[in-house]
């Protein structure tokens, strides 16, 4: 028996907007969540903007007992709770700590590493000769299956808790692997998303390596610019997105709100082979992943109505639009619209796909289609490919049935899903 | 230190991780950290870092395997005290 699924939730925790209607606002408006940090100048940053979701103590004490935040010092594990919880209770559930287990939701929360800054402090202590004085804490928070540990444990969850991690593919992997599991009939609903800490010890490496833009210290907003001539690298995100995926008939059952149905998608690897390498896309891997995806999911490439790329504002960018000419066999002005929502809150990681997978859903469930920031200037070998009106710089009202969703990740691993409006 | 001070102070430190304010309230020699308080295990080793920093002592793992009550804790800090 294979189940058709739906999305009955949504949480995200973004630079731009924490909450799905704060973040909906911003998304509709191309408000940025992208600003100056002192703290990466004074560490000799090259890249000295980032986005951070404002998360006040008063908004943690609102998810997080005073317990659980005593020596608490992972900014993933918070936002992915916070997102998670949201998504929980949009689904039209409660968090009650003495609700009956639940065996009949999994969750599949990841991420690309957890407490990094919990870490450190438990370095030096250890260095000093101190390991007696950790604490109990210091596990929980920077295992990768921390946030997973926190959740499932805040909900009462009672089918498969874990958590995935394929870089900047991994919130679009969790979607399709909670998707997996409920067309097959191993859960009913799973609760699935990805979450990435914020700060230096997480975008250092990436600013080492020279992909972050250092051209807009002064000018924050404008520095996270996929598709355009002046893109010069990307700007590092953090937080969290969340969505509770359930079977149809779980859903119509409960008479819950549906957002969307997913149809399906395709998870691959380039094997770093035909130019891929370990940060570099395999092109026909790209190719097959996005063809599979519509095949799996029983579409045409034209019913494609909007992709929100994986576009982080690399010189890749130029490649991911010709790859999905390609694949969908679909160019000039025959291709559908496309949108970075980097452009608004940088690349947030390992919690990219996940937020943006809730990007995805909340522009088909609200029938609008969101601006893409800062390419003005549209890179030429882009619009040699596609009509510079397929990418829109201004909020467009539609109404249309398909957006796709790809991410693409160090290690050459690609996802692609498909969101469609729910008919039943 | 006077028994009702060194309680006073142990209160003051467990008070964060009890999971039960009834026994908390009652709370005696005779309590018992995880039975009646109902904190959890994992956490003692964290009431015991926070009973290092307030009185200024180190405490043996030998120590913290016997620190599970009140009065045993009381003893045991007592003791490091007069050393």
């Amino acid at each position: 028996m294979k189940n058709r699924v739906v999305i009955t939730g949504l949480g995200v925790v973004a630079p731009n907007g924490v909450g799905v209607p704060q973040f909906t606002d911003a998304l509709k408006s191309g408000t940025s969540g992208i600003t100056f940090h002192q703290e990466l100048a004074d560490l000799n940053f090259s890249c000295q903007i980032g986005g951070i979701p404002n998360v006040s103590d008063e908004l943690k004490s609102k998810y997080f007992t005073d317990l659980q935040l005593r020596g608490f010092n992972s900014s993933g594990i918070l936002y992915g709770c916070i997102a998670g919880i949201d998504a929980w209770k949009d689904a039209g559930f409660d968090t009650n700590p003495e609700s009956e287990l639940d065996y009949d939701t999994g969750l599949i929360f990841g991420t690309g590493t957890s407490g990094v800054e919990k870490f450190r402090e438990a370095i030096y202590k250890l260095d000093d000769g101190n390991v007696r004085r950790l604490g109990s804490t210091v596990v929980l928070q920077t295992m990768a299956s921390g946030v997973s540990a926190y959740l499932s444990g805040m909900l009462g969850l009672g089918n498969q808790v874990t958590t995935n991690s394929s870089a900047c593919t991994t919130g679009t992997e969790a979607v399709l692997m909670g998707y997996d599991r409920i067309k097959y009939g191993k859960a009913k609903r799973m609760l699935v998303g990805s979450c990435s800490d914020h700060g230096p010890y997480v975008w250092g490496g990436f600013d080492a390596m020279r992909v972050m833009t250092y051209k807009h210290n002064d000018n924050p907003e404008n520095g996270s610019r996929p598709m355009s001539t002046s893109a010069s690298g990307f700007v590092p995100g953090s937080g969290a997105g969340a969505l509770v995926l359930e079977s149809l008939e779980s859903a119509l059952a409960r008479g819950a709100t549906i957002y969307a149905e997913v149809l399906g998608g395709e998870v691959n690897s380039g094997g770093q082979r035909q130019g891929g390498t370990l940060t570099a896309p395999n092109p026909e891997v790209v190719k097959r992943c996005i063809k599979n995806a519509l095949k799996n999911s029983e579409i045409d490439s034209n019913e494609i109505d909007v992709i929100n790329g994986h576009l982080t504002a690399t010189s890749k960018d130029t490649l991911e639009i010709e790859n999905w000419t390609k694949a969908l066999e679909r160019e000039h002005s025959d291709f559908p619209y496309i949108n970075s929502t980097k452009s608004l809150i940088g690349h947030c990681l390992a919690a990219a796909g996940a937020i943006e997978c809730v990007a995805s859903v909340i522009q088909l469930k609200e029938q609008f289609i969101a601006p893409n920031g800062n390419c003005e200037d549209l890179h030429p070998d882009i619009e040699n490919l596609i009509d510079s009106s397929c990418i829109p710089t201004e909020k467009i009202d539609m109404k249309f049935d398909v957006i796709a969703k790809a991410s693409f990740g160090f290690g050459d691993v690609n996802a692609c899903v498909i969101f469609k409006r729910f008919k039943e | 230190m006077k028994k009702d001070e060194l309680i006073a102070k142990l209160k003051t430190i467990i008070a964060p991780y009890i999971q039960d304010e009834e026994a908390f309230k009652d709370l005696s020699e005779d309590t018992d950290f995880v039975k009646d308080l109902k904190i959890n295990s994992a956490n003692l080793v964290d009431i015991i870092l926070d009973i290092e920093d307030e009185f200024d002592i180190r405490l043996e793992n030998e120590d913290m395997e016997q620190m599970l009550d009140v009065k045993s804790a009381m003893a045991i800090v007592n003791s490091k005290l007069e050393a």
